[in-house]
């Protein structure tokens, strides 16, 4: 039987940061919005909104998605992990130990989708080179200044076999 | 940018979409990846009540071999293709173009048949795919057709897709043994400026050309072949490719139907198609004599 579709809203739930979440959104809902106005999770962010710069990325099941551009339906019953996830408290992930050490971080605007794609990237392969890291960020943009520390960050994080699981 | 306010169906089967289709006619629109489509919604140049999920479809998503094809199913996303052991084996160079559409995001989410329905003029894989002598099936409820992808793309956001039907597939010939390939693409933004897909297909003591396929894309409203091109190809030693390679660089250019765009002049494309298929030559002559080329191009993907 053809379902009869979504018409208002519908009631989601997943993970988000590895917190059960329960809510209801409407069809059109786009992730981002649901993320920072419904969650209070304001680091992925709003910037291009054509899934170029890399702002807004966010993980779903572990894949890094444009969440400026996806509908919030499709995480139902899976796992979101944004970068408030990253810190256990006040300890940080090793991957922003490696971004604060080397410096990789100018305004800080593109820092957290930096951080989630570069999260992605280590769980595939825990020591990339930096040709690897270049072509898996390729679609992450900085404006202020470049990726030279960026690169550096991450391929020192997978050196220090931090190897996230 | 919100999005416009719509219903979401998540049908489960083929005949269920066909239903849905039938009953939403001209007010809905089959969502996949949603990559192009949810872009043209944020921006209301598309306006829809309904879209018509087609992920729930069971196995349309599956990359399969078949009588010497490899055929990949419309949902297949990107990345499916990237890292699809049929698809390595049979036509390797299509899983190798499929990790440098656009960024991993895009390629996590955005499908393959959502990508040729879409019909973007910058698109890689309808100019690899027409190289490929590739097939989109359309399925309507009570038959499928295979259509030729060069007919299939009519141009701009236009394809050969009647408004019941769905593409369900896109199927590829696998390489004939001696096949030596490569994809260029040129461009600095986040879609390529232009695509040349160049196979070479070597008779058994690897010396003679004796079948060739050239595509151009992103250029123009369409991709092209170029016959007359690949046939003054064939018959060549392959080393000798690369002495004729501006007689036949300046064929695909002479033939290329460039347009204006943001990415630039149609005289501009003109010119890079004759330089870019100059070096697609020269790629392949050195892959052809067993050496990897070692060309770098600038704001290029070597493939």
């Amino acid at each position: 039987m053809p379902d009869s579709g979504t018409p208002s809203s519908s009631s989601l739930a997943f993970r988000v940061n590895g917190r059960a979440v329960e809510l209801d959104a409407p069809a059109s809902a786009l992730l981002l919005d649901v993320l920072r106005d419904r969650l209070g999770l304001k680091g992925a962010k709003r910037s291009c909104d054509v899934q170029v710069c890399g702002a807004c990325t966010v993980l779903v099941d572990g894949a890094p998605v444009s969440a400026c551009t996806y509908l919030a339906v499709e995480v139902d019953g899976r796992e979101v992990s944004t970068v408030e996830g990253l810190a256990d408290g006040d300890h940080l992930d090793p991957l922003q130990e490696a971004f604060i050490a080397r410096g990789a971080v100018q305004c800080g605007f593109c820092t957290a989708g930096m951080l989630m794609a570069a999260t992605a990237l280590l769980a595939e392969d825990p020591a990339p080179t930096p040709e690897r890291v270049i072509h898996y960020l390729r679609g992450n943009l900085c404006r202020c200044t470049g990726y030279r520390k960026v690169i550096e960050a991450i391929v020192a994080c997978g050196r220090a076999g931090r190897g996230r699981q | 940018m919100l999005l416009p306010p719509f219903t979401l169906h998540r049908p489960a089967s083929l005949t269920e979409v066909a239903d849905l289709l039938a009953e939403h006619r001209g007010e809905t629109a089959l969502y996949a990846g949603g990559t192009e489509l949810l872009l043209l919604m944020k921006e209301k140049l598309l306006r829809v009540k309904s879209l018509i999920d087609v992920k729930r479809v069971p196995g349309l998503d599956e990359i399969t071999a078949e009588d010497g094809s490899v055929v990949i199913g419309a949902t297949a996303r990107h990345r499916t293709m990237e890292r699809s052991p049929v698809l390595r084996a049979a036509c390797p160079m299509v899983a190798a173009v499929a990790q440098h559409v656009a960024n991993v995001r895009v390629r996590n989410v955005g499908t393959v048949g959502g990508n040729l329905a879409f019909a973007d003029p910058h698109s890689d894989l309808a100019t690899l795919f027409l190289a490929l002598d590739g097939t989109v099936r359309l399925w309507r409820r009570g038959g499928e057709r295979d259509v030729p992808l060069g007919e299939f793309v009519r141009g701009p956001y236009e394809t050969a897709r009647a408004e019941d039907e769905i593409l369900i597939a896109v199927r590829l010939r696998a390489w004939p043994a001696g096949t030596v390939a490569t994809y260029l693409k040129f461009g600095m933004y986040e879609r390529p400026t232009l695509g040349v897909a160049l196979a070479v297909t070597l008779d058994a003591s690897r010396r003679e050309v004796i079948g060739a396929r050239i595509a151009v894309g992103c250029v123009g409203p369409r991709p092209q072949r170029f016959p007359h091109v690949e046939r003054l190809a064939c018959g060549h030693a392959v080393t000798d490719l690369l002495a004729d390679a501006e007689r036949l660089a300046g064929g695909v250019a002479d033939a290329v139907q460039p347009v204006d765009d943001l990415h630039g002049s149609a005289e501009y494309k003109r010119d890079m198609t004759r330089v870019f298929a100059r070096r697609a030559l020269e790629v392949v002559a050195a892959r052809a004599t067993g050496q990897e080329s070692h060309a770098r191009f600038r704001y290029t993907v070597i493939v």
